[in-house]
């Protein structure tokens, strides 16, 4: 051996930026499990399809992926078949009912859910692969803060963290922000607060959140990371109908209170973040 | 000085699958020469010496390579259900190619065995010392908080600093060691390449920023203190506040 160590890859191979070659990306992620990531996820990309956008869903949770009984398709090809080269990516492709797009992680990743590199190549493959085809991609990432997770959301240029009003729900998402404000040198962070009882809550959730990072977050930059509120979604009875009969919501009760603010939500990620001059 | 690690207790090649079955059965057949010896305590002696043979790096009698990724896998599972804090540092000569270049393998070979001791006196008995490559070690230290992480690293460094080793009857030879440390990540399921290479390239870092130094991975604290709770719950769950949130809930559902 010589004098210095070999010097080894640093962690990402990729950066955000050339993970991003076309689509905007957009990880879903919540800190917590159980908080209506998915269906967040899958409604918000029905709310997107129908304004004109090409979305893709991307079953970002690789250990415990359940996107397809959200949306209650049966994938004949998944990622697992990518990557283990029986099927190509195109064919993993698989159409939702809410006329986006979607490729199904499969229940043999729970392989991957251990972050080797090979599973970090194949995933920035099949990103980068896929990013032009689309406006926007929506990754559904597993819960929690694992390095699947962490990985996953670093290729996202936003990151939309899913909350409800539970206190161990914001314990979880504040934090996960903490860790993608110290790790990830984010410098704001979306949020969506889901089964909000009444209008505000949402606003007040967030803001009480700000404050706590404000106090104890340090940055490098010396500026604390920024909430951006996007909008509540109320609880609603209509949800629980959806999700029993497996059906997304929108096509489902669209004029219920939960439709409404996803289509609203919706509105609002396409104004500030989709909407690129020329 | 350490001991090789094959201490020739018991020659392994004399070791039979009948004599070993036949030890098992007590029914004695312990090969001459080592007939002073209980069946029982030879087999166990031969057992030794194929773990002895098969975990330690035979110059420095440290955890070899094997070793250290199991430790290492192992430590990974506790972490992640315990969310303990553990240390993982590599450790690395600084200008070792210099030392063979000048004073011989041999002399390297004594470098590599003297670092080796100093070593093992600077860790707790529940660390595990490894030879990882080379002239690179690496420690694993369970149960590492944090704020001793960096304390530990720098005592290990000014030891070996602080160590002269005596090659041969004229020369002495001061060496120092660069060291690159990361904290398992708590309550996370990382794998031993992930945490390696962390801790790689805080060595590499080490090196470059000029050798005989440490650098430990900054850890992104995901923990919540009660401090922070109470701040994020005072004001939203507060009996005037939000505390009628679930009774809210409640009446929607017997509609």
């Amino acid at each position: 051996m010589s004098d210095a160590p070999s010097p080894s890859t640093p962690t990402s191979t990729a950066t955000p930026a050339s993970a991003s070659q076309g689509a905007r990306i957009i990880a879903v992620t919540s800190g917590k499990g159980g908080v209506g990531k998915t269906f967040v996820s899958a409604n918000l990309a029905a709310a997107l399809s129908r304004r004109g956008q090409r979305v893709l869903v991307l079953d970002a949770d690789l250990g415990l992926a359940n996107l397809d009984v959200v949306l209650n398709l049966h994938p004949k090809i998944t990622l697992h078949d990518v990557f283990t080269g029986k099927s190509s990516l195109d064919d993993a492709v698989i159409a939702a009912p809410g006329g986006f797009s979607v490729v199904l992680a499969g229940s043999g990743m729970v392989e991957y859910s251990r972050l080797t590199p090979e599973v970090r190549n194949q995933f920035l493959n099949v990103i980068q692969t896929l990013a032009p085809r689309f406006d926007v991609i929506l990754l559904d990432t597993g819960a929690g803060i694992s390095d699947v997770v962490l990985f996953s959301v670093s290729l996202a240029s936003e990151v939309l963290i899913v909350a409800t009003p539970e206190p161990t729900s914001l314990t979880d998402a504040y934090a996960a922000i903490k860790v993608l404000a110290m790790q990830q040198k984010r410098q704001h962070v979306r949020m969506v607060v889901n089964q909000a009882a009444r209008p505000g809550d949402g606003r007040a959730i967030t803001s009480q959140l700000q404050q706590v990072l404000e106090r104890f977050v340090a940055t490098d930059s010396g500026r604390p990371l920024r909430l951006i509120h996007m909008g509540d979604i109320p609880a609603d009875l209509a949800v629980r109908d959806a999700v029993m009969r497996r059906q997304l919501l929108l096509l489902n009760t669209p004029g219920c209170p939960a439709a409404l603010a996803i289509s609203q939500l919706a509105g609002k990620i396409e104004e500030t973040l989709l909407t690129r001059a020329g | 000085m350490p001991h090789t690690a094959s201490s020739p207790i018991v020659d392994l090649r004399d070791l039979r699958l009948d004599t070993a079955i036949s030890l098992v059965g007590h029914e004695g057949a312990v090969p001459p020469g080592h007939t002073a010896t209980a069946p029982a305590q030879y087999l166990q002696r031969l057992i030794d010496g194929l773990c002895d043979l098969s975990l330690k790096d035979p110059l420095t009698g440290l955890a070899n390579r094997r070793h250290f990724q199991a430790v290492l896998e192992r430590e990974i599972d506790r972490v992640t259900r315990s969310g303990e804090a553990a240390l993982l540092l590599m450790l690395d000569i600084d200008r070792f190619k210099q030392v063979n270049d000048t004073y011989g393998h041999l002399a390297g070979d004594r470098v590599l065995q003297a670092v080796a001791q100093s070593l093992s006196n600077c860790v707790r008995p529940m660390d595990t010392l490894a030879r990882y490559g080379g002239e690179e070690f690496a420690v694993v230290l369970p149960a590492c908080q944090a704020a001793f992480g960096k304390a530990v690293a720098e005592r290990i460094r000014r030891t070996i600093a602080a160590t002269p080793i005596r090659i041969d009857s004229m020369t002495e030879l001061n060496v120092t060691i660069s060291i690159g440390g990361a904290f398992a990540l708590q309550w996370i399921r990382s794998t031993t390449p992930l945490w390696t290479d962390r801790a790689d390239h805080q060595l590499y870092r080490a090196k470059s920023e000029g050798r005989n130094r440490v650098c430990i991975e900054e850890q992104p604290d995901s923990t919540v203190t009660a401090e922070e709770k109470g701040m994020l719950f005072g004001p939203l769950y507060s009996p005037s506040g939000w505390g009628d949130l679930t009774a809210m809930n409640l009446n929607d559902s017997a509609h």
